[in-house]
């Protein structure tokens, strides 16, 4: 090893878990962390501590982990991220910490993600929980939701001494880590349901079955539940559509309804209650994570899969991981390319996709070029699935049943970053259901500043 | 756990059952619909609700074992539990919005088919106790299969009762008893609301439109979350699309797109849907969709 190169990563080979739901990265053992933590040079000034959304004390961790203190390494980070396990591998460490790495001017930063991961799962496997408060402060918090945002949020309440319950709407707790991610990306049972056990040891409760808005509303939890503040994480909503011709044939689903089925309700099993459809050519828009998770899905399921994205590789929201990963599972990238209409059998089942081809442009106002259409390029693409992954818009529920909590031109809550301060007295929010789609860590950060904003405001009481 | 604290076959293959869901009992109101799971390994799905209680903290509801899983879910007794039982979900049914004094002017015809009888029954009970006497037709295949006659006939204006072979009270289809209502019988309707199969909406719906009488239908599409967040549900109402989970269960029927809206219902269910599932998939066809029995 000549310092440069980081230590390679075990993965599953592509083509056997192409067909099976394992986790596809395999992760460091001890010896192969203990060995990529030697190369990190523990800078005075760390600058990978100020690419990460929960500023993880980061050279403090690798320094243990490279003397073997995995215990000492796992308290490290659990003092600033409720959810370590999660974020070593789903985090785009590529644009936070390890994008700051000062190896990374001159050869591979530090695996950090890989690291966290590390240190996370030997944990897990020693039993080792995170230390819950000493001192009890007799309030209560209710935080709704319990995804990324309201775990991070409730963790961090709890470890402070706040008496905090979450309520979850679905059955099961983790929000988008349990009905969004697949399991080869980031197994249930191992990590996630690990992750919130190790929540629920710092003194939450979860509450499940409870929708906030028609169950009981946040007005009802702070007057007649006696909750002093509410923190609201209530994540991304409801799916978007293009808008195109054939969209509401049988056969076009949401990413968001494809994943559920079989994340949450297991349908990836053929033993599972919950049907999902097995597309033999299956089309993905978009060309985010998301759309990743369903392509990568879908063919793990026995398709043939296409992403169909407008922009060019370079463009592509997702994870660059995740985009190298899918590409050598086998999902085919038709990119500059976009739909125009989705046609349909005689029987009202999807048939093909009707795409144009696209060239770029001038920047648009997000900096990206813009995709231009290139004039009478139509193709079809013989499909007969599929998966619409362009993003979220805000659910109503909350925002429409809450007297004084007012939501921007998008229909996000209105929350200042830094404290997640609403428009309503005593009411925080953070993630998604604030900034619209984005990624775990920058709602487990908007969690965070939630935590804190409640705490100055609860303290001050 | 929501425990279940009665358990009855109201007809053949129809089932009440009365559960423990203080949340639930406290904030529902009628027109809207819960999601249960019966154990662990359940499928989410959504049953509108029939009766509840808000000081014994029950829920009352009514299903027809169609698929597995609903057959499943027959076998429960008193004394046993529903895994999950979420909502109340979708709004509530417009009528309990309305200015009280300007609804009690109103003439309003419900319509119920079938299994369907169940979700009228709370708003035709929350309109009786509210001093509105609201005309109901409730239509059935043949007389067994008629359930809560007598609940109805307890809080509704006049109840006529239509069954398909005429083995009892009228004879024919509620399209037709809507009919002589209001041309034969003198009878004229500010409002008609329907609930029943997909398919008894859209010809109500028809008929009603060339009566010109406004028409509400409660919709149940597929749903998985029903919460705003998979898109299972979504409809065209008005050439828009909607989502009956949160912006339903109740749409303009003269604008819902019925046809499309069958055909959806069919993806995972009809004998359509599942040889086309097994000539796509082959040998990997074993979903579990609970119709074929492949999976067994």
């Amino acid at each position: 090893m000549d310092g440069l190169k980081k230590v390679p990563v075990r993965e599953q080979e592509p083509a056997v878990r192409a067909g099976n739901f394992e986790e596809v990265c395999l992760g460091y053992n001890r010896e192969e962390a203990m060995e990529e933590a030697a190369r990190c040079i523990n800078c005075k000034n760390a600058q990978c501590i100020k690419g990460c959304p929960v500023a993880i004390d980061i050279p403090g961790f690798i320094a243990q982990i490279k003397e073997g203190n995995m215990e000492e390494a796992y308290r490290i980070i659990s003092r600033s991220s409720a959810l370590p396990a999660v974020c070593g591998r789903v985090c785009p460490q590529e644009s936070q910490c390890e994008g700051k790495c000062i190896r990374g001017i001159k050869g591979d930063p530090i695996s950090i993600g890989k690291l966290e991961r590390f240190a996370a799962d030997w944990a897990g496997e020693n039993g080792i929980r995170p230390e819950g408060a000493t001192e009890k402060k007799n309030k209560k918090v209710a935080v709704i939701g319990s995804g990324p945002a309201g775990l991070t949020c409730a963790g961090d309440l709890a470890r402070m001494g706040y008496d905090v319950t979450i309520f979850e709407a679905l059955h099961e707790a983790g929000g988008v880590l349990v009905y969004g991610i697949p399991e080869f990306r980031l197994p249930k049972e191992k990590v996630v349901r690990r992750e919130i056990e190790n929540v629920m040891a710092l003194g939450v409760k979860i509450e499940t079955d409870v929708v906030i808005g028609k169950s009981t509303t946040i007005d009802e939890l702070m007057t007649e539940e006696g909750f002093d503040a509410v923190f609201i994480g209530s994540g991304a909503g409801l799916p978007k559509f293009m808008g195109i011709p054939g969209e509401q044939a049988n056969g076009v689903f949401s990413a968001n309804e494809y994943l559920t089925r079989s994340n949450l309700m297991k349908a990836f099993d053929e033993n599972a209650r919950t049907p999902i459809m097995h597309g033999r050519k299956v089309a993905v828009v978009g060309g985010g994570n998301v759309a990743m998770d369903a392509a990568r899905t879908a063919l793990r399921l026995g398709s043939e899969v296409h992403i169909v994205y407008r922009r060019s590789e370079e463009e592509l929201p997702a994870r660059v991981e995740e985009v190298h990963h899918a590409r050598e599972e086998g999902i085919i990238f038709d990119l500059l390319t976009n739909p125009v209409e989705i046609l349909s059998d005689e029987n009202g089942w999807v048939s093909g996709i009707r795409c144009i081809r696209m060239q770029l442009g001038e920047p648009d106002e997000s900096g990206r070029r813009r995709p231009v259409v290139i004039p009478g390029s139509e193709f079809i693409i013989d499909v007969d699935m599929v998966i619409m992954s362009l993003g979220t818009s805000p659910n109503p529920l909350i925002s429409s049943t809450t007297e004084g909590l007012e939501v921007n031109k998008w229909k996000c809550i209105i929350a200042d970053e830094e404290h997640g301060r609403t428009t309503k007295e005593g009411v925080y929010a953070g993630g998604d259901a604030v900034t619209g789609a984005a990624t775990v860590i920058l709602a487990m950060g908007a969690g965070k500043a939630g935590a804190k904003g409640i705490d100055e405001y609860l303290s001050g009481k | 756990m929501f425990q279940i604290l009665e358990a009855r076959e109201l007809t053949e293959n129809i089932y009440l059952m009365v559960v423990k869901a203080p949340r639930v009992a406290k904030a529902c109101q009628p027109g809207q619909f819960v999601i249960v799971r019966m154990d662990e390994e359940g499928e989410r799905i959504p049953l509108t609700i029939c009766d509840y209680d808000r000081g014994a903290g029950t829920v009352t509801i009514v299903f027809q074992g169609v698929g597995a899983e609903t057959k499943r879910m027959a076998a429960l007794r008193a004394c046993d539990s529903f895994h999950d039982f979420a909502g109340p979900l979708g709004c509530a049914s417009e009528l309990i919005s309305e200015d009280k004094t300007v609804l009690k002017q109103k003439k309003i015809l419900f319509v119920a088919g079938g299994v369907g009888t169940a979700p009228v029954y709370p708003q035709v009970k929350w309109l009786h106790e509210n001093g509105v006497a609201a005309d109901v037709i409730v239509g059935a295949k043949t007389r067994d299969l008629l359930i809560l006659e007598e609940e109805m006939r307890a809080v509704a204006g006049n109840l006529y009762v239509t069954t398909d072979d005429g083995s009892y009270g009228r004879s024919g289809m509620v399209t037709q008893t809507i009919q002589d209502l209001v041309e034969k019988e003198g009878k004229s309707y500010d409002v008609c609301i329907a609930i029943g199969p997909m398919i008894m909406m859209k010809f109500v719906c028809k008929m009603t439109e060339q009566l010109h009488i406004p028409t509400v239908v409660s919709l149940n599409p597929i749903m998985v979350d029903g919460t705003g967040m998979c898109g299972a549900c979504r409809v065209t109402v008005g050439g828009e699309v909607k989502f009956a989970c949160v912006d339903g269960p109740e749409f303009d029927g003269h604008k819902v797109d019925f046809d499309q809206a069958m055909k959806r219902q069919q993806i995972y269910k009809t004998a359509e849907g599942r040889a086309m599932l097994r000539a796509q998939e082959g040998d990997t066809h074993h979903g579990g969709c609970g119709n074929c029995g492949g999976d067994r």
